[in-house]
């Protein structure tokens, strides 16, 4: 199962957890299992960048999970 | 990847657009003009903070050769589902492009008007009658956060964790990272330094205002020509505020006068579209340079407290830092962004990272090389000298004991693939300019910095001419190298010359959906589509060889730009050099093209460690830059002239960040320098020749190993800066600009 590694920022809306393995095929697949289990995170993870194993995805929705992926979300990045 | 025996890449051609930039043949965007155009002006708020009672434009139809009169509220209420999540809010931006019930600074866009000369435009603009209700301005953070404030949105109510206000509040959203256990970080720590800083709004000062030319047709198409780091941008934002589709807009960028990211927005494209719809005619929108400082996106001030501990050994063990950034008149400064760079560079076991973004009645700000980071970087990587002066270690060494490598795990989350930083400080180490002897009066400072390199979409199309010259189109505006970067890579491929490779930058029907020339992703994202492309192209030309001899595809080699015989296939022919090759063709398939498309994850980011000496003349407070050193993980420098250009370039535009400029408003919120006679930026006569040496720590992510490098120059010089003034004074300057009268009033003190 992936690992998500949540912010403290993010880990108020699952309850202080900061570790949460989920089963997971896609990231959008595991962006709706979280919201399903932690419903305070929609609107939040939904519109972040993810990191997939160390690779970060402005739009990561379709981006395939590996059993053992560990994935942090984290605020989008503009740039100059 | 980074061993390969590369032929262009690392060459120094001379850039494809520079004849026609040396010779002032370039159009840039003031320079279209079209049958029958008509110029426009557009009316400015005078008040920082009001609400619009109401308008009337119709005094300004009466001024002869006025065609036509625009407002707010000719506009469609913008919604946000029209939202476009790579640049932003739109309903915020569309009230910014164009007030439509309240102003939020001073120059805030009311009107425009379009005429047959600029006099009649600028007539008709000042018949408006416009009647406000003024309401107090709020011009710093510490009035906008305090309980009393004026709150400039009422339907405004602060994202993130708790806690946070609940009720409509001028602070639109924190930002918190944090690890491990801060309080036992501190108790651990054998030296504390903690200290307040502050850096005032700032202005890319990019040399050519915005300009824009619009033609609308009967049919409801719109052509906008215009300078723009983003043509497929300002397409999206501009049928987002317009209600116009998507599809009936073609933009056409022009060359570009410097955007250093504040030319990936739009301000004047909506207006001219409306204006030229109503009148039926081209309309030409042109800032002066007084607009640009009162009306255009400058970056954030900042407030950033940072406290840090370390251990006598000089680990660094826990930080603490808090800032705040003034977003102007809408949400959106690059807090966020400054919250992952604060301590991105060092391995830190505790630390709490706390940022919030907060509105002010001053210009919305845009993006500025590296949005953010800069101003964490000023007070975190001050506090990393002093810690390091306490303790009576070499700033570098420190650097060095707690600098992060491959697979240290950044604030924000995720590991570090391989990164360059380590080598950056062992190259500044080692430089001559880190032991030059310094006089009386002179101080050397060391400072770091850290920027990410987005990814997001590229698309690149390569073809071939029948001469075997070929040619790049991609949608990316040059802003710093690109073109001649491109065809190094397109050159590098096929194994000819840059010089026979012409790079294009399309417009938004001739080339595919591209993401903006901005966060150091054009020479990564775009590059990679055009390698891809350029392969492709290869393989093509392997296929026609195959076919005038005979063989099959593995039968043909592609060498020095060559097909060659391989795998004992067609022994016997002579090898086809590329224009031979395309002389044929028409008989061997037809037209040689390509294209390709990525949309990569981020780049691996980029470190830089610059080193600064400066004089300080005790009697004026003037601080001369001596000695300025840049060194900087490129991945693989494409054209390392441009690579140095962008590293020199960012560490000008930090040393005047650092040491003059400011935006000065007055009390009720008025920009009072709009100009760069009273808005100091630095002249060619003001520095040092800037030295530069270019790490080469290979991107994994990239065929070539490339990484961004517009931005993270600009990272360190604040602190690069204030850490020399340190030195040569005694004194810490904590606000920006470090100004002779600032320096003065420090050296007076004692």
């Amino acid at each position: 199962m992936a690992v998500v590694v949540f912010s403290s920022a993010l880990a108020q809306h699952t309850g202080g957890a900061g570790r949460v393995e989920i089963e997971a095929a896609r990231v959008a697949d595991l962006v709706k299992a979280l919201c399903e289990r932690y419903p305070g995170l929609r609107g939040h993870i939904d519109k972040m960048a993810v990191a997939v194993d160390d690779e970060v995805h402005s739009d990561a929705r379709f981006v395939r999970l590996k059993p053992d992926s560990e994935v942090h979300f984290l605020p989008r990045i503009g740039g100059g | 990847m980074s061993e390969r025996k590369f032929k262009q890449v690392g060459t120094r051609p001379i850039r494809h657009d520079g004849l026609e930039k040396v010779t002032g043949r370039a159009n840039f965007g003031a320079d279209y003009s079209l049958p029958g155009m008509l110029q426009g002006a557009v009316l400015r708020s005078p008040h920082a903070h009001a609400k619009i009672v109401s308008i009337d434009t119709s005094p300004a139809l009466e001024v002869e050769g006025v065609k036509a009169v625009i407002s707010g509220r000719d506009f469609p209420i913008p919604t946000r589902e029209g939202d476009r999540q790579q640049y932003g809010d739109v309903p915020d931006l569309a009230n910014n492009v164009i007030a439509r019930d309240k102003v939020l600074y001073h120059g805030h866009a009311v009107a425009a008007v379009a005429a047959t000369t600029i006099e009649a435009a600028q007539r008709g603009a000042e018949k408006i009658r416009v009647e406000y209700e003024v309401l107090p301005p709020v011009l710093d953070i510490e009035s906008a956060i305090a309980p009393d404030a004026a709150i400039l949105h009422d339907d405004l109510v602060c994202q993130g964790p708790a806690p946070v206000p609940s009720s409509p509040t001028n602070v639109a959203r924190r930002t918190l990272l944090s690890g491990g256990d801060i309080e036992q970080g501190f108790a651990d720590s054998d030296v504390v330094v903690e200290r307040e800083f502050t850096t005032p709004m700032v202005h890319q000062g990019y040399i050519e205002p915005h300009a824009t030319v619009v033609e609308t047709l009967e049919n409801g198409n719109v052509t906008i020509w215009c300078c723009t780091q983003g043509p497929f941008a300002v397409r999206g934002l501009t049928a987002s505020v317009t209600g116009i589709e998507l599809s009936k807009i073609k933009v056409i960028p022009s060359e570009i006068g410097g955007g250093f990211g504040g030319k990936t927005t739009i301000y004047l494209e909506p207006l001219a579209v409306e204006l030229s719809r109503r009148s039926g005619r081209p309309v030409k929108l042109v800032m002066s340079r007084e607009e640009v400082f009162r009306a255009t996106g400058p970056t954030s001030a900042g407030r950033v407290r940072v406290k840090m501990g370390a251990r006598k050994d000089g680990r660094l063990v826990a930080a603490e830092v808090v800032m705040y950034y003034e977003a102007g008149a809408f949400p959106g400064s690059p807090v966020g962004a400054g919250c992952m760079c604060a301590l991105s560079a060092y391995c830190f076991d505790h630390f709490v990272i706390d940022g919030y973004d907060v509105v002010t009645t001053k210009p919305r700000v845009a993006a500025y090389r590296a949005p953010g980071a800069p101003i964490a970087a000023f007070g975190v990587e001050q506090v990393v000298d002093e810690v390091a002066e306490r303790l009576g270690l070499d700033p570098i060494e420190l650097r060095l004991l707690n600098a992060v490598q491959e697979n240290d795990v950044a604030p924000y989350g995720p590991k570090y693939q391989a990164i360059g930083f380590r080598e950056t400080l062992e190259e500044a180490r080692k430089h001559p300019n880190y032991s030059a002897t310094l006089g009386p009066n002179q101080g050397r400072g060391v400072a770091s910095g850290f920027w990410f390199n987005a990814g997001l979409q590229s698309s690149a199309s390569v073809h071939m001419n029948e001469d075997g010259t070929a040619i790049v189109t991609t949608g990316n505006p040059d802003i710093g190298g690109s073109r001649a970067a491109q065809a190094i890579m397109v050159a590098e491929e096929l194994g000819i010359g840059a010089e026979q490779v012409v790079p294009l930058v399309g417009d938004t029907e001739s080339a595919g959906y591209t993401d903006l020339t901005g966060g150091s992703r054009t020479a990564y994202a775009t590059g990679m589509a055009i390698i891809e492309a350029s392969q492709d192209i290869v393989r093509q030309l392997r296929e026609r060889a195959a076919k005038i001899w005979g063989v099959e595809l593995d039968g043909v080699a592609w060498e020095d730009g060559r097909a060659v015989p391989s795998n004992g296939a067609a022994s016997d022919v002579e090898p086809l050099n590329l224009a031979e090759i395309a002389a044929q063709m028409g008989a061997t398939g037809g037209p040689i093209v390509a294209q390709a498309a990525v949309s990569p994850p981020m780049a691996g980011p980029g470190f830089a460690t610059h080193l600064c000496d400066v004089e300080v003349d005790q009697e004026t407070g003037k601080v001369t830059v001596l000695r300025y050193t840049t060194v900087q993980d490129a991945g693989k420098a494409v054209h390392p002239s441009y690579v140095e250009g962008q590293m020199q370039g960012g560490a000008a535009q930090g040393i005047g960040w650092a040491l003059n400029e400011e935006y000065i408003f007055d009390e009720n919120g008025v920009v009072e320098n709009p100009g760069f006679l009273d808005y100091r930026m630095p002249v060619a006569s003001d520095l040092p020749m800037i030295d530069t040496v270019i790490v080469e720590v290979a991107n994994p992510l990239h065929p070539y190993g490339v990484r961004g490098v517009g931005e993270t120059p600009i990272v360190p010089p604040l602190a690069c800066v204030a850490n020399a003034v340190a030195a040569a004074t005694g004194k810490r300057f904590t606000d920006l600009p470090i100004s002779p009268p600032r320096v003065l009033a420090a050296i007076d003190g004692d």
